[in-house]
């Protein structure tokens, strides 16, 4: 195939991947909170079960004002929700979802660390949103985020060092390529490790400290209307896509299974990306939000030394087999 | 130059499409640079050098050192620059111009700065002269190469370079600690 032509196609797959899949997370997450907790919700829209209820919301958030406070920093402020949802577009590129090339956007040799680092940048967006917003809430939910994100960017590097350490390789269809069975036990400190620093990193509850409504309204996003504010929603729910995508790449074996050959790898890992959706919306119905200096705690003293534990580990084995 | 070096070298008068690109980023990163010393905007500084750094990733990205640059990218866009922000959200950084943000140091940091910049360009220079990279061939730069290179010919600087790490964390610590002694029990527990 052509090659402008083949890249075009990928990069509109992946743009289409990253339109979708956040927006049936929100769904999920809406209708999956509802069942738990008792809610009944809005039933209406759409008729069965309220299933037009997102649409409605989005249709919402598209008609209303986008205000910018008066003493807000103009377009540092513009720029923010941008800055925030952008680089997990870039990182669904690396994600490989089933075994041949053509299931991938882009195979780069240092994928793991192509997407921590891209990872990382989105939360500069909640950063500039905090400081440019001109208004107290925002700057200590600003200020949260950046300790969070300080905490748990190492154990989550961590934890994927260990992986790459596993499989020899830092490119990511290379990791699941050499996964085997008896990963899934020998690496899962270093995935759970992995996984709630992830969720911290997201904001998600109950690491929802930088965003706690009841106490600094919605932190770095308080000031935010209409279309800014759902792009900050939907970069959450890309996040969620992202964090479980690479979850399930680096430590669920990706598109290996139980059975089924290698043409319904895909199935796979969609498959276990969603079950990972719905333990992160399950987590946030479930747990109480950690008060901030529980949320350093957890990871210096614990996830810190988990990591570093779960790195020994793997060195060992490594060595004596 | 060495003339018969740059027989066998492409010339120079017809750039490639990469070396013009390398060239322009090279212009975008220093400029970047150059606003993030001389606004009065104290964030804005910081999101400047966001860019800058960013430059420079891309920079690595063009010479094939995609390893290196994706980790530009991680420690200083991801850590250093967030750890810059909240230094200044600590402070309660201003919108707006900071009158103060100036240093009456400003000549003498701009000599270093140009003595820095000589001694850096003398040295790459005279080090690589009219090396040049296949950027058709296998990368040079990928993971593999990269650590090959680090841990078999390069040990040791590598280790003396984490003994000044592991010395620099252990003056942090301390540096922390101070105050203990003096005026009751710290309550700043973070880095």
């Amino acid at each position: 195939m052509n090659d402008a032509l083949d890249v075009a196609l990928r990069l509109i797959v992946v743009f289409a991947v990253f339109l979708v899949l956040p927006l049936v997370i929100g769904q999920t997450e809406h209708k999956v909170m509802a069942h738990m907790q008792g809610r009944l919700g809005p039933m209406y829209a759409g008729g069965f079960h309220g299933w037009a209820q997102l649409v409605a919301d989005g249709v919402k958030f598209a008609q209303k004002e986008d205000v910018v406070p008066a003493n807000a920093d103009r377009r540092v402020f513009q720029l923010a929700p941008a800055v925030a949802l952008l680089p997990y577009l870039l990182v669904l590129i690396v994600i490989p979802i089933g075994p041949s090339t053509s299931a991938v956007g882009q195979v780069i040799d240092a994928g793991i660390f192509f997407a921590l680092a891209v990872m990382a940048v989105g939360v500069l967006g909640s950063l500039m949103a905090g400081w440019a917003s001109a208004n107290k809430f925002s700057l200590l939910g600003g200020l949260r985020t950046a300790a969070q994100l300080l905490a748990y960017e190492l154990p989550m590097l961590l934890a994927a060092a260990s992986v790459a350490m596993a499989a020899g390789t830092v490119s990511l269809p290379g990791i699941v390529n050499a996964f085997e069975w008896w990963w899934l036990p020998w690496q899962i400190v270093g995935g759970l490790v992995f996984f709630v620093a992830g969720l911290a990193e997201l904001q998600r509850p109950p690491f929802d400290m930088p965003v706690a409504d009841s106490e600094i309204i919605f932190g770095a996003y308080t000031e935010y209307t209409g279309l800014r504010f759902a792009l900050f929603l939907l970069a959450e729910y890309a996040g969620i896509v992202v964090l479980c995508g690479l979850t399930t790449v680096l430590f669920l074996g990706g598109w290996h299974g139980p059975f089924g050959g290698e043409g319904l790898g895909w199935v796979w890992t969609l498959l276990k990306i969603a079950v990972l959706a719905f333990v992160v919306i399950w987590l946030r119905v479930s747990y109480p939000r950690l008060r901030e200096d529980q949320l350093q705690k957890l990871a210096w003293t614990t996830l810190v030394p988990l990591a570093l534990a779960q790195i020994a580990l793997t060195g060992v084995v490594k060595v004596v087999m | 130059m060495n003339p018969v070096l740059a027989a066998e070298a492409p010339g120079f008068l017809s750039p490639t499409g990469v070396e013009i690109a390398f060239l322009l980023v090279g212009l975008v990163t220093l400029a970047a640079a150059a606003v993030t010393v001389t606004t009065k905007q104290l964030v804005h500084a910081a999101l400047w050098l966001v860019v800058a750094l960013g430059g420079l990733a891309v920079e690595y990205l063009l010479l094939t050192a995609e390893f290196i640059a994706w980790v530009q990218v991680l420690i200083y866009v991801g850590s250093v620059v967030v750890l810059l922000l909240f230094g200044l959200m600590l402070t309660k950084a201003p919108i707006g111009r900071s009158p103060d943000a100036d240093s009456g140091n400003r000549v003498a940091a701009l000599a270093v700065a140009l003595a820095a910049a000589a001694a850096l360009v003398w040295v790459v220079v005279d080090a690589f002269r009219t090396t040049w990279i296949d950027l058709d061939g296998p990368a040079q730069g990928a993971t593999r190469v990269s650590g090959e290179i680090l841990f078999r010919h390069w040990v040791l600087p590598f280790e003396a370079l984490s003994v000044l790490l592991l010395a620099a964390l252990v003056g942090a610590i301390v540096l922390s600690r101070r105050d203990r002694t003096e005026s009751g029990p710290a309550q700043e527990g973070k880095r």
